[in-house]
């Protein structure tokens, strides 16, 4: 028995995860996301590898999403309506909610402002998601007779969850991306103690241990309130779902204290429209938030208001929220281009940046001439700061899951490589658990639990829930004999509590195994018990 | 082993069971019997005390009006709103419930949001620790509920005061004799026992206690009591957050089919799929019984000829869910009587609906909403009532137990409920209270009020409707209340229309056939009442047991032998003897038995201290004298045999070898043992050895 995993995505980097595990002839793909720093065909996993000849709904049992982010999902689409995968994909609610809006959203910019060719319609989107079974957390689902999965909370995004799953006695958990300690407005991932052959699990920060967030907190709120007092702007670049949450809750509970009237905008479209969707599955975030539900529901932010394009060159100061995060393009290059040549503006940017986005070249050379394109130059006058939060668990983190979790094997995914490599070799040196970081398109294939059955009889495990105390006393002549020190840590008097030692497994020809206790053993043989 | 504790009465008190399963004593839901509210007059006001005295002429007033009439028959006559009971209420609980020691119960499972109404009763008393669960969603609501009605209590509280004694007045069976037949049945149950149910309300602490005590679980969770018993909840469909449960255990497993809705305008419909096929299925559905009694349910009479049905149960499974808006008798009723409540507006008088199921509410509220608009009135909704405001928020932020439907309106991103709109439109007005300032300022007639309680005794309801009920123009709209003229008695004369409409719930008779003949149990649990209405006779896939109230049920759930698992890495150690002529293979066993999630697994011993050796070895039957001493000799030890000669029948000593060569040994073999005794322990060890390959020890 054996646990076979194909790296499809995420080996090795970030991005496009996807792994697909067959456990006991079941087949089930973990996420299906797309790489955003390719165009070409590697933007998506090779599903060949699956199946040579594309017969996808016979070699996939079921996909699994962990979360919305597009390197987990954005292949979903082009998956199920272009390749033709027609089983289950289970996702949790907040998920199955939310991708949608994360697809729609990147087949916008795909062919609307890169004018490329679009991999897949609207249509066929809404058509992806008929298929997705949505699942709550903890709920055990039993996808067939024999494969059962289950979801828990992991922090991340809302609605992101780890799955683990089941088939025969062979158990396995992919945490997806997760966080192990609660922000703002989620909670840190939770999970049963389980008896695992296997763990897939994320390493972004393979290497990376954080200190505590007040302290980065307090430092971009000082930063904000520091820029919108002098009358400057505050321009928060930003993914739509989850940080800009994240933020606005930050700064609205802030803004109460400070009793700060500068008004907070959004921009229009998807991030006014998240928020509506966070309302209502406010019972996904953290204790806190989930609180608020009945007098002031958290997401229905009283200082946020909607920005139109008419406002950028207003007087006075804001703070604008606006996608997307990167500054790679959209609202946020239009309203960067006409902010940043002011001192008195803030522009914030995202803990990473992709290399070849605006913001990665903020990163690089702080207050200087950024090329928009070939043509454009800009004075980049205004004020930078990066926020150093991120919803990934640190090195830490993964530490403490794997101890926790003590499964027989660890397969780490999306993580840089060399970072993976030193992880890798902590959880072995200093857990004693085999671990693995295979590359794209890679198999690992691992041992399995395997659970012999056998039938019990009643009197076996009645005599093993009644206590069975044996009292041995140890001779004095072996207590003589032993030294000094073996005498102390012998007592004279032992006690043993051996119940199971009374059961004997029987395998008669044609029939199934069966224990029974020693006793019934002799009454089926007709023999009478015979000391020694 | 089950026990029906109480078969409750209809949707608001669910029934109630005591369960032994695999010696774990479970509790099925743990309701109160709030109709029998209906007994107590609500609270006095100034123009309708009934009494001006004090309280010690006011229970001889009592006495006058009844013992003057002397004759029984002559009582009935006399039921009017003066021989309700003017005193603070108590409620009725579970009264066999009380026969039990709530300290020996080990699992309290609630199926619904009224089946934890009793539940703080249970959790205050000393030495209750049994485990409590529930789903996240009826835990919310039935704690909504349950400080609904503390907070209406109050209004009692304050008007009588503090209990002088903790045995009220009307409790005295001298008190009870002379109440009139009516009220005496509902006190005292059928059969007259049910008095030790009644109990003075929790507090509002007492509340909190039990809500402390609860173990939240989600859809389908496996939830797993001391490794033994794993319990799943499934949506039933009458309520958000109702379930069916599914207990397992080594032994076997058991389905809990509580009141169950195939359709649902707003709660996660029945999920019957997950229910098939278990060793015994306890069907406790009354909801469709209190229908055909009301006479409501046109289709009573087909009930006997259920058998012509039976193709139904032939059908796709999916037949039995079908969409909400397609089950055209429903939306015709609910636009008939939102038609009734228009034309009542226009015509200047207002409309007064008691809060009772939430399903219709919230059915009644946005149709309401809707057909205003329709017909372009202004008319002002509004829901008075301390939980309104939570609940409507609540309902708003747990999708996972909605209907389709209502999940679609998430993926969407829609708001779940339509109120949603017409709160921010202020259409609908939300105030805690009849004398909240919001309420005051806004108040205006005609309008649409919302508001508990359903009994007509306690909360907002009972303001309102003494402000209406002589207005011919008012109408008041009912949900399927069993005694409507006693409901209304301390409101007489009722000149205000009264509309009554029952929306069908249950499973329906009809189906109930056909879904156990898709479940496949092995053994039905039926109440008895269900024998004459239905013919499992023919039946041949499982069988039909049926119980009654208060009555214990044994039923074997045998699904053959118990299983056990043995880790392979602990298999590959065994030691195997065979035996040859009986091609059997033994071996003894060691290692760790573990329970987890209800079953056994044997896993190797963590810490190995006992070696082999170590380990005592059993043997059956008597050696092979001839082969013993064929081995020995072949060992080069020689010995005599002596036969034991006595005569002493209590002597177990049958022979003994006696060995002089290579050293000095016997082995003494009686009829149940074998010693070996020499003076070196190396050759007992060597002659043991060879007695033990001889009798093919394990």
């Amino acid at each position: 028995m054996a646990i076979e995993t194909l790296v499809l995505g995420a080996g090795q980097e970030v991005g496009k995860s996807c792994v697909v595990v067959t456990i006991n002839g079941k087949r089930i793909m973990f996420d299906c996301g797309m790489h955003m720093g390719y165009c070409d065909n590697r933007r998506y996993p090779d599903f060949t590898l699956i199946s040579p000849n594309n017969d996808f709904n016979a070699a996939l049992s079921c996909v699994i999403i962990t979360h919305f982010h597009l390197d987990h999902v954005g292949a979903l689409a082009y998956f199920t309506e272009v390749c033709g995968y027609n089983g289950p994909v289970y996702m949790t609610y907040p998920t199955k909610a939310l991708a949608p809006l994360m697809l729609e959203d990147y087949r916008k910019v795909m062919v609307d402002r890169r004018e490329e060719e679009e991999l897949f319609s609207s249509d066929q989107i809404a058509e992806c998601m008929k298929k997705v079974i949505a699942v709550n957390l903890r709920q055990t689902v039993q996808v067939d007779e024999d494969l059962q999965i289950r979801a828990y909370y992991a922090g991340h995004v809302i609605g992101a969850a780890m799955f683990y799953a089941k088939v025969g006695d062979a158990e396995m958990v992919y945490t997806g991306d997760y966080n192990m300690t609660p922000d703002r407005h989620l909670g840190a991932a939770q999970i049963d103690r389980l008896r695992l052959d296997l763990v897939i699990t994320e390493s972004t920060y393979a290497t990376t241990i954080r200190d505590s967030r007040y302290a980065r907190e307090r430092e971009f709120l000082k930063a904000v309130h520091k820029c919108v007092s002098c009358g400057g702007k505050v321009l928060i670049p930003t993914f739509a779902l989850g940080r800009a949450q994240e933020l606005c809750i930050l700064l609205e509970d802030y803004w109460e204290r400070m009793n700060l009237k500068v008004p907070i905008y959004f921009s229009a479209g998807l991030t006014i429209q998240a928020n509506a969707y966070y309302k209502m599955l406010i019972s996904w975030t953290s204790q806190k938030i989930k609180d608020t539900y009945s007098k002031h529901n958290a997401f229905d932010f009283k200082h946020v208001q909607k920005f139109e394009r008419s406002m950028i060159d207003a007087p006075g100061p804001c703070v604008l929220f606006a996608t997307p995060g990167m500054i790679s393009g959209g609202f946020s290059l239009e309203v960067f281009k006409h902010w940043a040549v002011s001192e008195n503006n803030l522009v914030t940017l995202p803990g990473y940046c992709l290399a070849g986005t605006i913001g990665r070249k903020l990163m690089a050379d702080k207050r200087d001439k950024v090329d928009l394109d070939p043509d454009t130059k800009i004075n980049v006058r205004c004020q930078v700061h990066q926020l150093a939060f991120s919803p990934h668990t640190d090195s830490k983190g993964i530490m403490d899951l794997v101890k926790f979790l003590s499964p027989k094997h660890v397969i780490l995914v999306h993580g840089e490589k060399h970072k993976m490599v030193s992880l890798k070799e902590k959880i072995h040196s200093e857990l004693g658990i085999q671990c693995y970081d295979p590359a794209n398109n890679e198999t690992i294939c691992i041992p399995s639990t395997h659970f012999i059955n056998a039938e019990s009889s009643d009197a076996f495990i009645r005599s093993c829930l009644n206590p069975n105390f044996k009292f041995q006393k140890c001779s004095s002549v072996d207590i003589s004999n032993s030294t000094t020190i073996h005498r102390n840590l012998m007592p004279e008097l032992q006690v043993e509590d051996e119940r199971v030692e009374e059961g004997v497994l029987v395998v008669e020809k044609g029939k199934n195994a069966r224990i029974v206790h020693q006793d019934e053993l002799l009454l089926r043989m007709g023999e009478n018990k015979h000391d020694t | 082993m089950c026990t029906c504790l109480n078969k409750g009465g209809g949707f608001h008190f669910p029934p109630c069971h005591m369960l032994n399963f695999c010696g774990i004593r479970i509790l099925l839901d743990c309701p109160l019997d709030l109709s029998s509210l209906i007994v107590f007059s609500p609270v006095p006001t100034s123009d309708w005390l009934p009494f001006e005295e004090s309280s010690n002429t006011e229970a001889n007033g009592f006495l006058d009006s009844r013992v003057g009439s002397g004759k029984r028959h002559k009582i009935e006559k006399l039921l009017d709103a003066k021989s309700l009971l003017f005193a603070e209420p108590w409620y009725k609980t579970v009264n066999n419930l009380h026969l039990w020691n709530s300290s020996f119960i080990d699992v309290v499972l609630i199926s619904s949001p009224m089946g934890i109404l009793g539940l703080p009763f249970l959790t205050r008393m000393k030495g209750f620790s049994a485990k409590i669960y529930i789903t996240e969603a009826s835990a919310r609501l039935g704690q909504l509920m349950m400080e609904d009605l503390v907070s209406m209590h109050v209004e009692f509280r304050q008007f009588y005061g503090p209990e002088e004694s903790n045995f009220p007045a009307w409790l005295k069976q001298e008190e009870l004799e002379i109440l009139p037949s009516e009220l005496r049945e509902i006190i005292l149950g059928k059969d007259g026992v049910d008095l030790g149910g009644w109990m003075p309300l929790y507090s509002a602490a007492d509340v909190k206690d039990c809500m402390l005590k609860i173990h939240t679980i989600n859809y389908a969770e496996e939830a797993c009591y001391n490794g033994t018993l794993v319990i799943k909840a499934f949506s039933s469909g009458i309520e958000i957050g109702s379930c069916n449960w599914i207990l397992n255990c080594p032994k076997g497993d058991i389905a809990y089919l509580s009141g169950s809705n195939f359709i649902s305008a707003h709660a996660m419909p029945f999920d019957f799929h997950n229910l098939q096929g278990t060793c015994a299925l306890i069907y406790s559905d009354f909801l469709s019984f209190s229908d055909t009694q009301d006479g409501e349910d046109g289709d009573s009479n087909s009930v006997p000829t259920a058998d012509k049905l039976l193709p139904a149960g032939s059908q796709d499974l999916a037949g039995f869910n079908y969409n909400f808006d397609e089950n055209s008798e429903e939306k015709k009723k609910l636009v008939f009587i939102c038609s009734c409540a228009v034309d009542c507006i226009n015509e200047g008088g207002s409309v007064l609906i008691p809060i009772d199921r939430l399903g219709t509410v919230l059915l009644l509220l946005e149709e309401m909403a809707t057909s205003l608009e329709a017909s372009d009135m202004k008319v002002p909704i509004y829901i008075i009532s301390s939980l309104a405001e939570e609940l409507l928020a609540l309902l708003n932020i747990i999708p996972e137990w909605l209907c389709k439907q209502r999940q679609e309106k998430l993926f969407s991103g829609e708001p779940l409920f339509a109120y949603v709109k017409h709160l921010k439109e202020r259409q609908i007005h939300v105030v805690p209270a009849i004398h909240s300032h919001e309420l005051l300022i806004n108040w205006q007639e005609p309008c649409i009020v919302f508001c508990p309680h359903w009994s007509l005794r306690m909360g907002p309801v009972v303001h309102l409707l003494r402000r209406w009920c002589g207005d011919p123009k008012s109408l008041l709209i009912l949900e399927g209340v069993l005694n409507l003229e006693l409901a209304l008695l301390p409101f007489n004369p009722v000149a205000m229309k009264v509309c009554q409409c029952l929306f069908p719930s249950g499973i329906g008779l009809q189906k109930v056939k056909p879904l156990l003949e898709i479940l496949q149990p092995k053994t039905v649990l039926c109440p008895e009442e269900l024998k004459p209405q239905m013919n499992f006779s023919s039946e041949k896939s499982f069988s039909v047991l049926y119980y009654t109230e208060a009555e214990t049920l044994k039923v074997s759930y045998r699904k053959g032998s118990l299983e056990l698992k043995i880790a392979t890495d602990l298999a590959s150690q065994f030691y195997w003897k065979r035996f040859k002529k009986e091609e059997v293979e033994l071996t003894k066993l060691k290692g760790e038995l573990l329970m987890e999630n209800g079953k056994h697994h044997l896993v190797l011993d963590s810490d190995s201290k006992n070696s082999l050796s170590n380990r005592s070895l059993i043997h059956g039957g008597l050696p092979d004298l001839e082969k013993l001493m064929a081995a020995l000799s072949k060992m080069g030890i020689s010995g005599v045999i002596e036969n034991d000669t006595s005569d002493d029948a209590k002597s177990q000593t049958l022979c003994i070898i006696h060995i002089q060569d290579p050293y000095k040994a016997s082995i003494e073999i009686g009829a149940t043992s074998t010693n070996i005794t020499t003076a070196d322990e190396t050759e007992v060890s060597f002659i043991y050895k060879i007695v033990d390959d001889i009798l093919d020890g394990v």
